[in-house]
């Protein structure tokens, strides 16, 4: 067990160098520096003015020589500029030589700076996690067992009533993209011309002051969509698992009904649905993104999107390094729990 | 001109329908908490070796759900017929519907046909014994249709991208200030903050679904098949390289993948032609061995066979990457492609990057479900019959475990299908790829919601629209499980 999780942790590693340099690439081709030129120096700049303040900057180096130096193996670029301004990959507005560290990089746990909201990566970064992080987990706290009900529910008696209608709405959810289930909340719950208004049609004020009027629909948005496909795949294993032998052994020797979904049914069912709930957390990132742009909620997704818009390399990086943590890890986490969860499997 | 009210004179249906949908809604409860609280139904066995159930409440119930459903269909037929007829007289719903007759017409023309040679059909065929299906199909054609005769200028009532003046976010079935001749009098869903028509946009808007969405989750087969098969099949080295290959693209979350990529500074880079070039040559290579394996112990019909067939799928392709004379055209260097009176169609470099995107998407899911089926398949004995044989291994790959993982493949290409328009839709709501005046639903989504607390109907059609046609692929690929399950 010890060497697998090593060599998963390798393979991550791997994995994540791998991610990074795709991504230090595409945000290092020309247009983009170009544009991240224009974007912080002067929209009129011509070619060559363009090209000197990258060159200036040290963004014309060889990628490879740029990833080392975000990595923090390679000495950080560092140049004085003719109006006596220092700049480099290290240095900060108000920096000189002297105070400037030679490396730094992820490895020095330096995360960069970021060019659009000129802040440190590392606080922004952390910052819009932890609001996005107060969303994830109310989103969890009403998906999870809420799906799982369905399942449960819909999967006990295959064909009944109860199994049709729970069926249809996780198939209508999953049908249901968050930016059209998103609007179709805000155009009946919170527009005058409906005139319902029970809920805010922007969740700006959430970040400071979360109340059930204005956080509810992000949550209700996102969750909702994640829901179906819980609740399907745990349906499909509750049918399997009361269609088993040891369902109709307990049937047969008089086991109240109710007795055999809580007792015996119930424990071995969930197996599944623990790998597909660890495993749906990449797509919730996707939702993340798009409620947060569309209730305006300034949190992870949002930061993504402001990123990668103004092409702010530093902050797309750490954004993409910590997305693809979280894919790996509960990829990882349900490998690991599912064999302690299912005693058949072992891994040699 | 008078604005159009919903219903117009068949106002007199609007009571008939209120009292159906609640009598349904009551029924399908009082159904529910029936199958909880009654008893099941008691089975006895009579003399004569019949069975027979009583009836009792339960059967009871199941009747007046039964009715309240048909009552409701009745009168939203009723609707849709009368409005056909009547057009505008029966107010917006009258006249929609009878913008929508050449789709119902081919609707009733394709079902009526299927229905009647369902035996001979196959699995398609199969598919209209279940009722889930009959409904996920019904809804994927209703958009397939309207997404073409759309394109033929059939159904629109105005042009989509023309605005005009005083229709400014305009509700549903107000008429334009001055109609010129043989123009149509009213905005039948309304205006949006552009002053075009809503209605006409969303029919647009299905054209371009229907052509990106399928197209491009055929490619994503293609190249997931001819890689996932070779992975399942030999495992090994390959397996883990190609594997790791498509973990890793499946560790990005899609959103920043589409925003690295969908982008016009990457577009000028030419990064989506390589990509492209890329992608497409999967088709050709999955034909070409496809037919070599089938044929290649009669030399004299294959050969010219694959030179036909490898032909024209070249020429496709290479006017396909080939735009304007180059494959690749940037401002620092281009290289040549096809040149442009060999060349059969262009593609804007804009649709080209989302095709390409939502192509690489996908590919990696396929690959791992491919990859799995090959892996489950080849031990079976039909597979260890063919290696006694002799066959090759891209035989056995193609020809005898692809044919027989079909089931799951279907299945799972009508639900990609689906996540293929979500994902279109995703990229259209933050604005990427497609030119910002272009109607697909999800810029017209993202456009509408920013006045969604004061005009609720420029977002909410194409919202609606994509929701169905997404619901639609579902079922039809729950229907074609259940059926391809029976086999």
């Amino acid at each position: 067990m010890g060497l697998f999780i090593l060599r998963r942790l390798g393979v991550m590693l791997l994995t994540a160098l791998c991610l990074t340099f795709v991504v230090f690439f595409l945000t290092n081709l020309y247009p983009n520096l170009e544009k991240l030129a224009k974007t912080q120096g002067n929209q009129r700049m011509s070619d060559e003015q363009v090209v000197s303040w990258l060159e200036n900057r040290g963004y014309m180096q060889p990628t490879l020589v740029k990833y080392g130096q975000w990595l923090g193996v390679v000495p950080g670029f560092r140049n004085t500029l003719d109006d006596g301004q220092f700049v480099g990959t290290c240095a900060r507005p108000g920096s000189t030589p002297e105070t400037t560290p030679r490396f730094c990089g992820v490895l020095q746990g330096d995360w960069g700076y970021s060019t659009v909201f000129k802040e440190e990566v590392g606080t922004i970064v952390a910052k819009r996690l932890g609001n996005t992080g107060y969303l994830m987990f109310w989103v969890l706290l009403l998906m999870v067992p809420t799906a799982l009900l369905v399942g449960v529910l819909a999967g006990m008696r295959e064909g009944s009533a109860l199994d049709r209608s729970l069926s249809t709405f996780s198939i209508i959810t999953t049908a249901t993209p968050e930016y059209v289930s998103g609007v179709i909340f805000i155009a009946i719950f919170t527009s005058s011309t409906v005139g319902l208004k029970w809920f805010k049609g922007t969740a700006t004020q959430a970040m400071d002051n979360p109340t059930f009027e204005n956080f509810f629909l992000p949550v209700l948005t996102i969750a909702l969509y994640g829901m179906g496909y819980i609740a399907r795949m745990t349906r499909a294993s509750m049918t399997e698992v009361m269609t088993a032998q040891y369902i109709r052994t307990a049937r047969l020797k008089g086991v109240s009904f109710s007795n055999i979904v809580l007792k015996h049914a119930l424990r071995n069912a969930l197996i599944a649905p623990f790998t597909v709930i660890m495993l749906q957390f990449p797509w919730l990132l996707n939702g993340v993104v798009i409620v947060e742009t569309l209730f305006n909620y300034k949190g992870f997704g949002w930061a993504l999107v402001q990123a990668a818009g103004n092409n702010d390399i530093q902050l797309l990086l750490a954004i993409s390094v910590v997305s693809v943590f979280v894919v790996l890890v509960t990829q990882l986490i349900s490998d690991i729990g599912y064999v302690y969860l299912n005693p058949r499997i072992r891994i040699s | 001109m008078e604005p159009l009210s919903w219903t117009g004179s068949l106002a007199f249906l609007n009571p008939i329908l209120m009292i159906a949908l609640v009598a349904l809604a009551v029924s399908v409860l009082v159904w529910i908490l029936a199958s909880i609280v009654l008893p099941e139904p008691q089975m006895t066995v009579n003399a004569d070796g019949t069975v027979s159930s009583s009836g009792g409440l339960r059967s009871l119930v199941e009747a007046a759900l039964w009715y309240s459903f048909l009552a409701s269909i009745a009168t939203v037929v009723a609707y849709l017929l009368l409005g056909v007829f009547m057009g505008t007289g029966a107010g917006i719903v009258g006249a929609v519907a009878q913008q929508f007759l050449p789709v119902w017409v081919s609707l009733i023309i394709l079902f009526a046909m299927s229905v009647a040679f369902k035996r001979r059909l196959g699995l398609y065929g199969k598919l209209f014994d279940s009722p889930i299906g009959m409904i996920g199909f019904a809804l994927v054609m209703f958009w397939v249709f309207t997404g073409i005769f759309g394109a033929l200028d059939l159904i629109v009532t105005h042009d989509p991208l023309v605005q005009l003046s005083g229709m400014k976010n305009k509700v549903p079935g107000t008429p334009l200030p001055n109609p010129e001749d043989g123009q149509f009098a009213w905005y039948l869903l309304g205006g949006d903050n552009l002053a075009r028509d809503v209605f006409s946009r969303m029919v647009k808007g299905a054209w371009i679904v229907v052509q990106i969405a399928p197209l491009a989750t055929m490619f994503a087969f293609m190249v997931g098949i001819t890689l996932g098969l070779p992975a399942g099949y030999y495992g090994g080295r390959l397996d883990t390289f190609l594997s790791f290959l498509a973990n890793l693209i499946l560790a990005f979350p899609v959103i920043l993948l589409f925003y690295l990529l969908v982008t016009p500074e990457i577009v000028a880079t030419g990064v989506p032609n390589y990509m492209a070039a890329v992608l497409f040559i999967f088709p050709i290579l999955f034909i070409a061995v496809l037919l070599n394996s089938r044929y290649y112990t009669r030399p004299n019909f294959r050969t010219p066979l694959l030179i036909g067939v490898l032909g024209i799928a070249i020429w496709l392709y290479l006017s396909l990457i080939s735009t304007g004379g180059h494959v690749i055209n940037t401002d620092a260097y281009s290289i040549w492609g096809l040149p442009t009176y060999l060349d059969l169609f262009d593609i804007p470099g804009g649709i080209l990057v989302v095709f390409v995107s939502v192509v690489f998407v996908n590919s990696p899911t396929v690959f791992r479900i491919v990859r799995g089926l090959a892996m489950d398949i080849k031990t079976r004995d039909y597979v260890a019959a063919a290696q006694t044989r002799g066959e090759g291994p891209w035989y056995i790959m193609l020809w005898e475990i692809l044919p027989n993982a079909r089931g799951p493949l279907i299945v799972d290409f009508c639900l990609r299908i689906g996540y293929t328009t979500i994902l279109l839709g995703t990229l259209g709501f933050f604005g990427l790829g497609l030119p910002p005046e272009s109607p697909d639903w999800g810029s017209t989504i993202n456009e509408g919601r920013k006045l969604l607390s004061i005009y609720l109907h420029p977002a909410l059609p194409p919202a609606l629209a994509l929701l169905s046609l997404v619901l639609g692929l579902n079922l039809l690929a729950d229907g074609l499980r259940e059926e391809s399950l029976k086999d």
